[in-house]
């Protein structure tokens, strides 16, 4: 092994690690009677924040490693992408269980009747197969590019987390729309990065 | 912490212990059975064992249910001069100061006058009522709430003919209250009654809970409770209480005039937009109830809304 392959197994467990400590807390509140007095609520409002901030961190990933030109950036990517749908699921199975007890009616009335559930339940969904094609084996059995397409799915369950959020705030629509702004922004750096690599490019062929 | 009431409550009306702790019995029981292993996680048995309020009817409008522990009362709370989060009332509070304090009486009214609050309450014979209080959000809980009826108020300063609605106002004072500070809603908070629901039994003017003064995060030192309405009906921190003959307009139905109507009864069968308002989760419950039309206080209310659309006058 390598001092560089080295140093990115260390780097990769210490972040496989940080991205445990939010259910770590949320645990050890939940042990100690820290939660409030709706602990249902606490949970699934804290795994479904959490969602949303790995989807933001996963989708920084890409920006990060052109701006700043470190390319082992990317060695973080599924990891990150991957914790985003281990705090969704969290959340779903929170939902399912601890919030409606498994009662499918409900869910699926739910599901259909409710837009911000609409999206969630949609975001969540579209995660499966991001999470399912993740490994490198399936990653070259799919092709890259093919892979890459399925993968842009990734920028519609930010979307759907943003506005899941946003529909369900009574009125301070302030922290979703903070979320809203962030994934903007990365949005924008993308689109940006795309017509200035297609600038370039037609200009070398004229 | 249990203010003694030993005076007028007879042994007999108190759920022996070993009763009211059946349904924990139940969720650890559950637990072993295997459906609840987060039950058990969610609800860690002893910070739940904190004193509670003697349970049983002691009036007609008690309910006989269980009282939600004084610190679940007094840490999750919506109130948002204070912040949106449950926490943030408790938390952010502390500096408010509920004394001295003065109450208006104005509008069509044959005595309006400008009160101490001691004054104000001093005519009134307070009393506890143990009340269900739902929440818009899908979450309920017992309070017992220490007050007199406004009608008591009403008969005292005499609305005029012209009367038809009264109108309530929280004080404004950003400087104390965080959430003043920004503009989520507009301040200061505005609540209103019809006159008949202003003068429905029910309907208390509350200056504490738990036998104690109110707490500043439950809307010291005076707030409103109407047990058949979402909890929001509940104005809290009240300065002003205005006569009109104009529906007025108030503050969660300015926000969101489709989600919020000015009646806000409580109504299983009417949805609010985004969620369902056909069960909810009662603070310290692990599996939701339904919930009842009016909150349960149909026999009481229900005459005041005869042939009225519900779906109209939301």
């Amino acid at each position: 092994m390598t001092r560089a392959q080295r140093e990115i197994g260390v780097l990769k467990s210490a972040v496989f690690v940080l991205s445990l400590i939010p259910l770590a807390l949320l645990l050890l509140k939940a042990a100690n009677d820290e939660l409030s007095a709706n602990p249902i609520k606490d949970i699934t409002e804290e795994t479904g924040i959490w969602t949303l901030r790995f989807l933001v961190a996963t989708l920084s990933i890409t920006p990060l490693r052109k701006i700043t030109g470190w390319q082992r950036f990317a060695r973080f990517r599924r990891m990150v992408g991957l914790f985003a749908f281990f705090y969704g699921f969290l959340h779903f199975t929170t939902y399912v269980y601890l919030d409606q007890f498994f009662s499918f009616e409900e869910i699926l009335r739910d599901v259909a009747k409710r837009p911000f559930i609409t999206v969630g339940f949609t975001a969540f969904v579209l995660m499966i197969p991001l999470a399912v094609t993740s490994p490198n084996r399936i990653v070259k059995w799919m092709g890259g590019r093919r892979w890459q397409q399925l993968h842009r799915l990734v920028y519609l369950v930010a979307l759907g987390g943003v506005f899941h959020y946003l529909w369900l705030v009574k009125a301070d629509t302030s922290r979703p729309l903070r979320y809203g702004v962030v994934l903007s922004v990365l949005l924008l750096y993308r689109m940006w990065d795309f017509f200035k690599s297609r600038g370039v490019g037609s200009r070398v062929k004229v | 912490m249990l203010i003694k009431r030993t005076g007028d409550l007879k042994t007999s009306e108190i759920t022996p212990e070993h009763l009211y702790l059946n349904r924990r019995d139940f969720i650890r029981g559950a637990s072993a059975a295997g459906i609840g292993l987060a039950s058990s996680l969610v609800f860690p048995d002893p910070a739940r064992s904190d004193d509670r309020w003697p349970r049983g009817k002691r009036g007609p409008y008690d309910t006989d249910e269980e009282a939600n522990t004084f610190k679940d009362i007094t840490t999750y709370n919506n109130f948002y001069e204070f912040g949106v989060d449950k926490s943030d009332p408790a938390a952010n509070s502390a500096g408010f100061q509920p004394k001295p304090w003065t109450v208006r009486i104005e509008g069509d009214v044959k005595k309006p006058a400008t009160y101490n609050l001691e004054d104000f309450i001093k005519p009134y014979k307070l009393e506890d009522r143990i009340y269900r209080m739902r929440c818009v959000e899908g979450w309920s809980m017992v309070i017992p709430w220490r007050g007199f009826p406004l009608s008591d108020l009403l008969k005292k300063v005499e609305p005029t003919s012209r009367a038809k609605f009264v109108t309530f106002e929280t004080v404004y004072r950003p400087g104390q209250m965080p959430g003043q500070k920004q503009r989520f809603l507009e301040w200061p908070y505005v609540e209103g009654l019809r006159m008949d629901e202003a003068l429905n039994p029910l309907t208390l003017l509350a200056v504490g809970l738990y036998g104690k003064d109110l707490p500043n995060q439950n809307g010291a030192p005076l707030r409103l409770v109407t047990p058949w309405k979402y909890g929001f009906k509940g104005i809290k921190s009240i300065v002003k209480i205005n006569f009109t003959d104009k529906e007025p307009r108030t503050t969660w139905n300015i926000s969101a005039p489709g989600e919020y109507g000015f009646y806000s009864n409580v109504n299983p069968g009417v949805d609010h937009p985004r969620w369902s308002q056909k069960s909810e989760r009662r603070i310290g419950e692990f599996f939701k109830r339904k919930t009842l039309m009016f909150n349960g206080y149909a026999d009481q209310v229900a005459s005041m809304y005869a042939g009225m659309d519900m779906r109209k006058n939301f």
